[in-house]
């Protein structure tokens, strides 16, 4: 890629001077794009944080109120409890989820007989409707029939309630996370292992490296710009937690306070309850969350991330 | 590799063994976590209500009864919500296709101005979390009246961002010599792009088309917002409302989520090449 994209030698230097027939073309060819992106994406972007300044009852008129949601929100303590939750739920997720795609990837990258068999089972849940998860955890996780608490009880433990024990909500909801997650990092992780030139695995056996020694001396690195984007993606999407949440865990969940996120609470205030204003406050204080988050990623990947 | 005497040469080659049957066993017990949730989903699916909540359960139903399926089917519109769910992705993937192509090639290979600028709002689009856009789509929608329809599910998703930057690092990395010679031979920049460019992009169209397709199906709250009526919902959307009903019948809950899990399960075990490396693609060029 670095070879081929060699630019044209300029022909009259500074001043850029463009083929009216090709940006013709090229105007056409980006136009629905562009306009697109304006009218759902730029647009939008401006607007919430236009409505994030009004109070809107229902379908009554728009009443300018300054920055009163905001107030509202850093005084309101379910968004205090959700934020807890959020980046409690990313602590939960994204190391575990991301060491065990990297675990499992990294088995699958021997010659092993049955790859694509064992890769292909992995990835299933990406394949299904989010809703049919969240019902099939739900009756796993449930406290007496539930077949999860039925075998520990074999065991001799007695299982907590799970989703609506206040201890265990958010970490049972963890839990799907990772199970869900981890086929679609694993294959993301298994593609960057596989591009790993097999010549420094040879040369490090040549010098006498034993298979630990060359997995964290040549694997981790090489696979550490993999690693990085997953890690980056995880939590981005971590943060945004919606689903499986808001379908495990309803308002008349005892451990609705200890598990319920942002994005949720966004979608009640914004769809149940109508306050699109205070709604749109809670879309842009999660926005600001995410950017922190992105932004000490980029800072620490410069530090643990090898590019060739 | 050199010369190792042969006693050394069977120890490597048992070590190898012993090694690749503890991968396997690995392998195994994850493959197991994987697929139990869903075997245990279509299990529970055949039993009756009684039968689900023994203890000890029960592993295969003592009689296979599709009771639960004929009164499911009874209370969801299932044709429908197949039918809104198959046209999501479909029109999602065209619009993604198309646009993107087409915008990725302009930005990959033309010189126009502004170029920095309009690639700019593509990438701004990329960084933002689509739920600050929602509330103003929202509205949008509601004020042209297309609550409740095909329209209404497809439009968050009729330009993809990401599909255009997908397509142009794709672009980007086909040599120039092409399109050049076929301007030499008269052809104007369409045909560059409609004849020589596009067919070279194949299988980044079926990546972004997978892609397209798994997140369009797993996209639960836009579906859930913008059509209520259950006629016109999604799979997931429509199963997640029978959860009010049934609280805690669980046969009955299986027997919706294993109908709702077939259609999109089909389409992979069809097409499994294509989705892993349509994903691997779509991550390690996005």
């Amino acid at each position: 890629m670095t070879v081929l994209s060699k630019p044209a030698a300029p022909r009259l230097s500074r001043r850029e001077h463009y083929d009216p027939k090709v940006v013709a073309a090229a105007f056409i060819l980006i136009a629905p794009t562009i306009i697109g992106l304006c009218v759902l994406n730029i647009y939008p972007f401006f607007d919430t944080i236009r409505r994030s300044l009004y109070k809107t009852q229902g379908l009554g008129p728009e009443v300018y109120v300054g920055l009163k949601n905001f107030e509202k929100l850093f005084k309101d303590s379910m968004i205090g409890h959700a934020t807890v939750n959020t980046l409690l739920y990313m602590l939960l997720t994204v190391p575990v989820g991301v060491l065990l795609s990297l675990i499992f990837a990294a088995l699958l990258n021997s010659k092993i007989k049955g790859r694509d068999i064992y890769r292909g089972i992995y990835f299933l849940p990406m394949v299904v409707a989010p809703a049919a998860v969240a019902m099939v955890w739900r009756w796993i996780f449930n406290a007496e029939n539930g077949i999860l608490n039925i075998a520990l009880k074999a065991i001799g433990i007695q299982g907590p309630s799970w989703l609506a024990d206040p201890n265990t909500a958010l970490l049972s909801c963890a839990i799907i996370g990772v199970w869900s997650a981890i086929g679609y990092d694993l294959v993301l992780i298994l593609a960057g292992l596989q591009s790993i030139s097999k010549s420094y695995y040879e040369a490090a056996e040549i010098d006498g490296a034993n298979g630990i020694q060359s997995f964290f001396h040549i694997t981790i690195p090489m696979v550490s710009p993999t690693l990085f984007f997953v890690v980056l993606m995880r939590a981005m999407t971590s943060l945004k937690q919606f689903d499986t949440i808001y379908l495990l865990i309803n308002t008349r969940n005892p451990a609705y306070k200890n598990a319920t996120v942002l994005m949720t609470l966004f979608y009640r205030e914004a769809f149940e309850k109508f306050n699109k204003g205070y709604g749109s406050a809670i879309v842009i204080y999660t926005f600001v969350i995410i950017a922190i988050f992105t932004a000490i990623q980029f800072i620490t990947e410069k530090k643990l991330v090898h590019y060739e | 590799m050199t010369t190792v005497a042969p006693a050394a040469v069977k120890r490597k080659s048992n070590y190898r063994s012993r090694s690749r049957m503890i991968i396997h066993i690995i392998l195994i017990i994850g493959s197991f976590v994987m697929i139990f949730p869903f075997v245990w989903m279509i299990l529970t699916s055949f039993k009756s209500n009684g039968e689900s909540l023994l203890i000890p359960p029960t592993i295969l139903p003592r009689e296979w009864l599709t009771e639960n399926y004929t009164e499911v089917t009874r209370t969801l519109p299932f044709g429908a919500l197949y039918f809104n769910t198959l046209m999501l992705m479909f029109l999602r993937i065209i619009c993604a296709l198309v646009f993107s192509s087409m915008a990725g090639f302009a930005f990959a290979k033309l010189r126009f101005p502004f170029k920095r600028f309009f690639f700019f709002i593509v990438l701004s689009q990329m960084m933002l979390p689509n739920q600050i856009f929602i509330i103003p789509q929202y509205q949008m929608l509601a004020g042209m009246g297309k609550l409740n329809s095909i329209f209404a599910l497809l439009f968050p998703g009729l330009v993809s961002a990401f599909g255009t930057f997908f397509l142009r690092q794709f672009y980007m990395s086909l040599p120039n010599v092409l399109s050049e010679a076929a301007v030499l031979d008269g052809c104007n920049t369409f045909q560059v792009f409609f004849r020589i460019m596009l067919p070279l992009t194949k299988t980044a169209m079926i990546a972004l088309a997978v892609f397209t397709a798994v997140f369009a199906y797993s996209d639960m709250m836009w579906p859930l917002i913008v059509n209520n009526n259950i006629n016109m919902m999604t799979l997931s959307a429509g199963i997640s409302s029978m959860q009010g009903q049934y609280t805690t019948r669980y046969p009955i809950l299986m027997a919706g989520s294993t109908l709702a899990m077939i259609p999109m399960m089909v389409l992979y075990l069809l097409f499994q090449r294509q989705f892993i490396e349509g994903i691997a693609l779509t991550g390690t060029k996005g």
